[in-house]
C-alpha cells in the first residue's frame, strides 16, 4: 500500500488531478471527443453536396 | 502462496467478503475477484487460440507459394481474425488486468460481483453471435466493416453486446477504487501499475462508447430501420473505437511491464512521477492517433490531420519514450541493488532470462519500441504516411505494437498469473522457458516482413499479390514476394510460440500442481512486495540503459530519415 509520510504537507495540485480518477476520466474522454470526434464531424459537415 | 482464507469487517457489503493472503507478495486476494480473473483470463486464451488459428490461415494464403485458402474463405478468416484477436483476446485479458490492478493490488473488495458476471456474460455472448454471424458467410466485410459493405445484423448486434458488457466491467473497475478508497484499503497515491490500469480503463471509456456510437445506427441500417450512416462519419467514428482499442493496450501492456518488473525482480519505478505524468500524455492524447487512418481522406483538412497525429500524438509518443527509458532503468537500477553492478550491461546479462515472464516482458519492450513505436510514428506523418498508406506495411506496424509488443506482454504476465491468482505450478517449465523467444522470433518476423513488402506497395488485404485474374497485369518486384515469403515462416514460427502458449496455459490450469500453503510463488522474487507501493528508488544509476536509449534514438532518426528520403524519391519535386 501507498504511504504518505506527512499527512498535514500540502499535496501538490498536479498530484490532486493524477489522484483523482474521474477528473482524469472526464478529460481523457473530453479531449479525443472534441479534437478527433468533434472538430472531424464540423469538416465532414461543410463538404458540399454534389450537384 | 498461502490459502488461508480470512475475512475483512466490510460495513459496505451484505455478503461477508472472503480473502486469503499471498505468502510472497503480501497480497490480500478477495476470492470472488479472483474467480473473475480467472474467468476472464480463460475466456481471452480461448478467443486466442480461435484467433491465432485463423492469423496463420491468413498467413499461410498470403505466402504466394503455399497460397492456401480460395478468395471467400480468405476474406471470412481475416475478418475473423481481427474479431477474435484485436478485440475479444485483447479486451478480455485486459478486463483480467483491471481487476487484478484494483481489486488485488488496493488489496480491495470488488464492487457489485455479480454485475462483473453480467459484464462477462454480456461480452461473451456478443463475442459467440459475432463469430457465428462471420462464420455463416454474410458478415465478410473485414474487421473494419466499413460503409456501405453490409454485415448480417448479428455481427453488428454482436458487437454492441460486447461493448456494452466491456462498458459495464469498466464500470465494475471504476466502483473498485471507489471501495477502495472509502474503505482505505490503501493510503495516498494509488501504485504505479493501478495508475496504468486506471490510465487503459479511461481510454476504454472512449473506445467502447464510440463504437457504442457508430455501431448502432449501423446495425439499424442492416435492419432496414434507417439509410446508410455516411461512409467517412462511419469511419472516422469507428477508427475512434478500432484504433483507440490498441491504446488501451498499450497503457495495459506498459502496466505489464512494471508489474513484472516489480513482482520478478523487486524494481521501483524510476521515479513515480514521471512515469504517471506519462500515463497522464497517454489520457489526454493518445487517442487521437486514431487519426492516422483517415490521413488521405480527402473531406477532412489537413490542420484536423496534422494537429491530431503530428502534434497531439507525439505527446504520446513522448509518453511512450519516456516509459522505454524508464522501465529497463528501473530493472537496472534493481539488478545494481541486487548486487549485479559489473560495466555497462553486467545487470542485463545476468538478468533472469530463463524466467518467461522477465523474458516475454524484456522482448516485448524492445520489439514494441524499435518495431511499433517507430513504425507508428512513420505512419502518422502526414507525408510519408503517403507512401505505405493501406499497404501491408499497416499491419507490420500494428503486428508490432499488438503481437510483438501487447500480446508478447501479456503472455509474459500470464506466467505470474498462473502461480498467484490460479495457484498452479507451471506444468512444463522448459516449454515456458523457450515460449516468449519463439514467439518473438515470429511476432517480430511477421511485423517486419510485412513492413518490408508494404514499403515495396503490396497492398494490404488482397488475396492474390499476383493478380492472376485481372484483367491488366500487374507485378510487385521480385523482393515484395521473398517479403511475403518470410512474412509466412515467421508466422509459422509465432504460430508456434502461440500453440505452446496456449497448450502450457491450459495443461496448467487443468493439471498443474497445485501451490501448497505457504509455499513461495514460483518466478516471484522476495521483494515483489513493492509492486503496491507508492515512491521511487533512490539515487538509481543506469548508465546502461542511457546507452540503451541513445541506440534507440539513433534508429529512431535514421528511420525516419529513411523514410521522407524514399518520399522524396518516389515522389520527385520538380
Amino acid at each position: 500500500m501507498s504511504n504518505q509520510e506527512h499527512t498535514n504537507e500540502r499535496v501538490p495540485v498536479m498530484q490532486r488531478v493524477l489522484d483523482n480518477p474521474f477528473l482524469l476520466l472526464f478529460l481523457g474522454v473530453t479531449m479525443p471527443t472534441v479534437l478527433y470526434i468533434i472538430w472531424g464531424i464540423i469538416e465532414i459537415a461543410q463538404i458540399p453536396v454534389a450537384p | 502462496m498461502v490459502a488461508t482464507p480470512e475475512s475483512l469487517p466490510l460495513p459496505a457489503a451484505h455478503e461477508e467478503p472472503r480473502f486469503r493472503t499471498c505468502a510472497s507478495t503480501g497480497l490480500k486476494i478477495h476470492l470472488a475477484a479472483q474467480t473473475l480473473i480467472k474467468a476472464n483470463a480463460v475466456t481471452a486464451v480461448v478467443f486466442l487460440a480461435i484467433g491465432g488459428l485463423f492469423g496463420l490461415l491468413v498467413a499461410l494464403t498470403r505466402w504466394p507459394a503455399v497460397h492456401l485458402l480460395p478468395a471467400d474463405w480468405f476474406y471470412l478468416v481475416l475478418t475473423a481474425h481481427g474479431l477474435d484477436v484485436l478485440l475479444l483476446w485483447i479486451i478480455f485479458f485486459e478486463i483480467a488486468i483491471l481487476y487484478f490492478a484494483s481489486a488485488v493490488l488496493l488489496g480491495s473488495r470488488i464492487a457489485a460481483p455479480r454485475v462483473a458476471w453480467a459484464a462477462y456474460a454480456l461480452m461473451l455472448i456478443g463475442g459467440l453471435i459475432t463469430n457465428v454471424a462471420v462464420l455463416q458467410g454474410g458478415s465478410t466485410v473485414m474487421f473494419t466493416s466499413y460503409t456501405p459493405m453490409m454485415a448480417a445484423p448479428n455481427f453488428y448486434l454482436g458487437l454492441i453486446i460486447f461493448a456494452v458488457g466491456a462498458l459495464v466491467a469498466l464500470g465494475v473497475f471504476f466502483g473498485t477504487l471507489v471501495v477502495a478508497r472509502d474503505e482505505r484499503t490503501y493510503e495516498g497515491s494509488v501504485p504505479l501499475v493501478t495508475f496504468g490500469a486506471i490510465t487503459a480503463a479511461i481510454i476504454a471509456v472512449f473506445t467502447l462508447a464510440s463504437g457504442a456510437i457508430i455501431l448502432i445506427p449501423t446495425y439499424l441500417w442492416s435492419l432496414g430501420l434507417i439509410s446508410m450512416p455516411d461512409p467517412l462519419t462511419y469511419k472516422l467514428i469507428w477508427w475512434g473505437m478500432g484504433h483507440s482499442s490498441q491504446q488501451i493496450n498499450v497503457s495495459a501492456h506498459v502496466s505489464i511491464w512494471y508489474l513484472i518488473a516489480a513482482v520478478v525482480l523487486g524494481a521501483k519505478p524510476l521515479s513515480e512521477k514521471v512515469s504517471r505524468m506519462a500515463f497522464f500524455l497517454y489520457i489526454l492524447f493518445l487517442q487521437l492517433a486514431s487519426a492516422h487512418h483517415l490521413m488521405v481522406e480527402p473531406g477532412l483538412s489537413s490542420e484536423w490531420k496534422v494537429f491530431n497525429t503530428s502534434y497531439a500524438m507525439y505527446l504520446a509518443v513522448l509518453g511512450s519514450m519516456i516509459h522505454g527509458m524508464t522501465v529497463p532503468g528501473a530493472i537496472e537500477a534493481a539488478q545494481r541493488a541486487n548486487g549485479y553492478d559489473k560495466g555497462l550491461f553486467g545487470w542485463l546479462r545476468h538478468a533472469p532470462w530463463g524466467n518467461p515472464a522477465f523474458a516475454g516482458m524484456f522482448l516485448s519492450l524492445i520489439m514494441f519500441g524499435f518495431i511499433g513505436g517507430i513504425s507508428g510514428v512513420v505512419l502518422g506523418t502526414e507525408q510519408i504516411n503517403l507512401i505505405m498508406h493501406n499497404t501491408i506495411y499497416v499491419p507490420g506496424h500494428f503486428h508490432g505494437t499488438v503481437v510483438a509488443g501487447t500480446t508478447l506482454a501479456f503472455m509474459a504476465g500470464t506466467w505470474l498469473l498462473l502461480p498467484l491468482i490460479f495457484q498452479r505450478e507451471i506444468i512444463w517449465p522448459r516449454i515456458a522457458r523457450w515460449q516468449p523467444y519463439i514467439f518473438a522470433i515470429g511476432a517480430g518476423g511477421i511485423s517486419l516482413f510485412m513492413m518490408g513488402a508494404g514499403t515495396l506497395g503490396v497492398a494490404r488485404r488482397h488475396w492474390d499479390i499476383t493478380f492472376a485474374d485481372a484483367s491488366m497485369s500487374f507485378s510487385y518486384p521480385p523482393a515484395a514476394f521473398l517479403m511475403m515469403g518470410l512474412n509466412g515462416i515467421c508466422a509459422l514460427f509465432a504460430a508456434t510460440g502461440g500453440i505452446m502458449y496456449i497448450l502450457t496455459v491450459v495443461a496448467t490450469v487443468l493439471w498443474g500442481k497445485r501451490i501448497a500453503d505457504g509455499q513461495a510463488v514460483q518466478l516471484a522474487s522476495p521483494k515483489a512486495r513493492v509492486v503496491t507501493e507508492y515512491g521511487s528508488i533512490e539515487h538509481p544509476k543506469i548508465p546502461g540503459t542511457i546507452i540503451l536509449t541513445v541506440i534507440f534514438f539513433v534508429a529512431f532518426v535514421l528511420y525516419y530519415y529513411v523514410n521522407w528520403k524514399y518520399l522524396a524519391e518516389v515522389w520527385p519535386m520538380r
